[in-house]
């Protein structure tokens, strides 16, 4: 079970006194159709980039807000897991990437009917984030921009 | 972090007219950020998904999450404890 007693005693107590930022009024859009005409993206926060793109930079104070998108072909396998958090185990992932990516998944879910289809582009951000202003007021908006503009329906949201 | 970082993306994707769902790995994160729709997973930090290549249970962890798309009664924020 993910509890914080899987934390160092410093990030436990970083965790206990940090302001949480709480999302209110809570936006809400309910299902316009059925799963089965829906297109799904998926955006995971597990630092994983694909061949060429740069990694993430875990030098940027308050975290690295930026995000790469990650093309709906890609080669599950190759993606690299650029998260530079030790506060957990990078071993499933690195195994395989559908722990925190799943792509073979969604893929799978399209052939089968239960969703209509995958969107050609899915993204990718590392989460250590603890000043998330730049990611509220700037790149968050412009990941739902995009997937807007793909005419995305539906999105699954995968942390580490 | 992680859990607080795609909460907040979800809830910028919802504003824009997109229905998601999040992940969550601590439950107390998720009480507090409250993303619209989250499912909390028993799982250890790193494994959102559950173990590397178990397919079933992957697609398990998906449908959870795809059942609270489809959910007619929910009066948001959600927040669902997915039942292995």
């Amino acid at each position: 079970m993910g509890t914080t007693s899987e934390f160092s005693l410093s990030l436990r107590l970083f965790l206990k006194a940090y302001p949480w930022r709480r999302i209110d009024p809570v936006p809400w859009t309910p299902l316009a159709k059925p799963l089965s005409e829906c297109r799904l993206a998926l955006a995971s926060s597990a630092g994983f980039v694909a061949p060429g793109q740069q990694p993430f930079d875990a030098a940027i104070r308050g975290g690295d807000v930026s995000f790469r998108d990650i093309p709906a072909d890609v080669d599950v396998r190759t993606l690299a897991d650029t998260h530079r958090s030790e506060s957990f185990d990078h071993s499933g992932l690195r195994q395989d990437p559908n722990v925190a990516f799943p792509i073979d998944r969604i893929r799978e879910l399209a052939e089968r009917g239960r969703i209509g289809s995958v969107n050609r582009r899915h993204l990718s951000f590392m989460g250590s984030i603890t000043a998330p202003g730049r990611l509220v007021r700037n790149t968050g908006p412009e990941a739902a921009r995009r997937l807007v503009a793909d005419g995305v329906d539906v999105a699954l949201l995968v942390p580490v | 972090m992680c859990n607080q970082a795609v909460g907040l993306v979800a809830a910028e994707l919802e504003r824009e007219g997109i229905a998601t769902v999040a992940i969550q790995l601590l439950r107390e994160v998720a009480e507090r950020v409250r993303p619209p729709r989250a499912l909390f997973v028993p799982f250890p930090h790193g494994y959102p998904m559950g173990r590397p290549h178990d397919p079933v249970e992957q697609h398990a962890v998906l449908e959870a999450a795809l059942r609270m798309l489809e959910g007619r009664s929910f009066t948001p924020p959600v927040l669902v404890d997915y039942a292995p």
